[in-house]
């Protein structure tokens, strides 16, 4: 599900609040403009933000 | 036409923009989905998981694509696509396998197990070669080798890197292309789109800044495309192609649960809307 509006969380990384659109959905990577990390959205409602998993050797297309 | 109240649902780890564009034509047509997100499932293998008409996988991994469309074909459930075609495109030896057997012009490619003999393979078909690992995506790993030199310290780097996958050394032909190559969409039995992908590097692809541009589907492009996308069993793909001056269009590899974000507005082919309504059909035939 999407979230109904633009939310913030805090970067788990660095803290930073990271601003979140309106569209963003669960499963959803978005970056920390403070930081750089990916962030992995874990849940809309609540907004909760942790750090995406590393890419791995079978992932593509 | 598809059949009312269809089950439907999405497999999917990673929410990238493709999985948004597909969410939102699932949405336009009122049609409700489930989101099966792979890190969560458990599968009793003794027992059908679910009841869906149709699941559209879109996994970002390709072992738990492989996996999870093995125990719902095998249970009888739909899928776009099929573990058959995840288990040939996700495995380019078996994809190189699939498109030789089925007359489909792509590049000489030869298979060894170990250092020695690559090596020997690599000097008997003359550099530059290129390396790929057999499973592997966004042209990781994958080395063009220009001499003798190269090729021993490559061959070294993979054999020790621990998966014995990097041991099956796959090798190809370098084909010298026009500083792009053709990423072509195919859908069922239509090749629905193309871009030329250029880059001044000799990895095209986007994933790696390779720039997209409109390629016209010719009659020819659509009939290599149709083939390669038969040969791994069909459904939804996109063929990776590269132009050879002396043999023409040259299949490199087929992608199962292709990315397209770059290739909407660049073809003006509304690509998700093409892919769900693949999905509705699938689940629809009894």
């Amino acid at each position: 599900m999407a979230s109904a509006v633009a939310e913030k969380a805090a970067c788990p990384e660095c803290g930073a609040e990271v601003e979140l659109g309106a569209k963003v959905e669960k499963g959803e990577i978005v970056q920390c403009s403070d930081c750089g990390s990916d962030l992995e959205v874990m849940s809309v409602s609540p907004m909760e933000l942790a750090l995406a998993p590393e890419e791995e050797e079978d992932w593509g297309e | 036409m598809s059949k009312p109240n269809l089950k439907i649902a999405m497999l999917l780890s990673r929410v990238r923009v493709e999985e948004k564009l597909l969410f939102e034509q699932f949405e336009k047509r009122g049609l409700p989905f489930d989101r099966l997100d792979d890190r969560e499932l458990v599968f009793n293998l003794e027992a059908k998981p679910f009841d869906y008409d149709v699941v559209l996988e879109r996994c970002i991994s390709h072992s738990r694509a492989l996996y999870s469309l093995k125990i719902l074909n095998d249970w009888g459930i739909k899928t776009v696509n099929t573990y058959e075609v995840s288990n040939t495109c996700g495995n380019k030896f078996l994809t190189t396998q699939a498109l030789f057997h089925a007359d489909v012009p792509s590049p000489v490619t030869k298979l060894a197990f170990t250092r020695e003999s690559a090596l020997a393979a690599m000097e008997e078909m003359g550099y530059p070669v290129v390396v790929k690992p057999p499973v592997g995506s966004w042209g990781r790993l994958i080395a063009k080798l220009n001499d003798r030199e190269a090729a021993e310290a490559v061959l070294e780097h993979k054999e020790t890197l621990g998966n014995y996958e990097h041991s099956l050394f796959y090798i190809q032909e370098y084909i010298q292309k026009p500083q792009r190559d053709i990423r072509a969409f195919v859908v069922g039995d239509e090749t629905i789109a193309a871009i030329y992908r250029r880059s001044e590097h000799w990895i095209t692809n986007t994933a790696r800044s390779g720039q997209a541009s409109n390629c016209p589907v010719t009659p020819e492009l659509n009939d290599i495309c149709v083939r390669a996308a038969r040969a791994v069993g069909g459904g939804v793909v996109a063929v990776d192609v590269v132009e050879s001056a002396d043999r023409g269009l040259l299949v490199i590899e087929v992608n199962y649960t292709m990315e397209f974000r770059n290739s909407i507005d660049t073809t003006g082919v509304n690509i998700p809307a093409r892919i769900v309504d693949y999905a509705l059909e699938v689940g629809s035939n009894q």
